[in-house]
């Protein structure tokens, strides 16, 4: 029953707006939401979750803006693969004292002041800033896309490749065990 | 409000500073870590939007995305490992008790 008068108080309140103006209030308001559970929660494990739904949020965002393709990429980069990684450290690092000790540094305080005013600061240069932008937003074809990708970003392409495998390499190196190290 | 620049524009600034806030004050080194996952993607949308309104850019904001992303993959790979290798010697998550070079 509550839910059904939620929608509707949601449907009422968007009634005389556009559909992707809707979405894009909706979307914005789970991204911010769930962004804050991030910093904010105490149990940690709970933090990885709500990234989760902060990342899905935003590949809606991509959608909407008119970028599928980095809305599905997105989905299987960081929903997928990142955030698991995340979750599996997190459960691999985690005391049993650790919930229930100090979630914030002292330097708490200052560091929500801090980033109040670089939100502030970026929202001001946003707003007296002409972008030349047009008032339409372009959605982008895949086919498109992939002929410059393929084309003429070949090389960061491959560039990105070795990176990758790199970084694999390199972690792998980083977390095993030394043979008669502290295990 | 969904056809405006800004509108992306600033939504990215307030992701960006809610990450900042995570990387400043939490103690725990995952949590900094998913702050700066929370940066990335904030960076990432503006690309994104910058690509989808300013008609001079066409795609390539899109593909330099997907490089970003990329290299938050790697990154996330790399500062994973290291965290995990630091708990395996300290025994604690928590940053303010790597004090190993200060003694």
């Amino acid at each position: 029953m509550g839910a059904v008068l939620g929608i509707a108080a949601l449907m009422l309140l968007f009634l005389g707006q556009d559909w992707a103006d809707a979405l894009f209030w909706i979307l914005s308001a789970i991204m911010i939401g769930a962004g804050l559970l991030v910093v904010t929660m105490r149990d940690i494990i709970r933090c990885g979750l709500a990234m989760i739904v902060c990342f899905g949020a935003l590949a809606g965002i991509y959608v909407l803006i008119g970028a599928p393709l980095i809305g599905a990429a997105q989905v299987i980069v960081y929903i997928g693969a990142i955030s698991v990684l995340i979750l599996f450290a997190i459960m691999l690092t985690q005391t049993k004292d650790a919930p229930s000790r100090l979630v914030f540094q002292t330097q708490a305080v200052p560091a929500a002041i801090a980033s109040v005013v670089i939100a502030v600061v970026i929202a001001l240069a946003i707003s007296s800033t002409d972008w030349q932008a047009t008032e339409k937003r372009a959605r982008l074809a895949t086919d498109k896309m992939s002929a410059i990708l393929f084309r003429d970003f070949v090389f960061p392409f491959e560039i990105v490749s070795v990176l990758l495998l790199a970084a694999v390499i390199g972690g792998v190196f980083l977390a095993k065990r030394e043979p008669g190290g502290p295990s | 409000m969904s056809d405006s620049l800004d509108a992306y524009l600033v939504l990215a600034g307030v992701l960006f500073a809610i990450g900042s806030f995570g990387f400043l004050a939490r103690r725990n080194a995952i949590s900094m870590l998913m702050s700066i996952e929370l940066m990335l993607n904030a960076v990432n949308l503006s690309i994104v939007a910058f690509g989808a309104f300013i008609p001079a850019l066409g795609a390539q904001g899109s593909i330099i995305a997907l490089m970003v992303m990329a290299v938050a993959a790697a990154e996330a790979t790399v500062g994973l490992a290291i965290v995990i290798a630091i708990y395996r010697n300290k025994k604690t998550p928590l940053v303010d008790e790597y004090d190993a070079m200060s003694q």
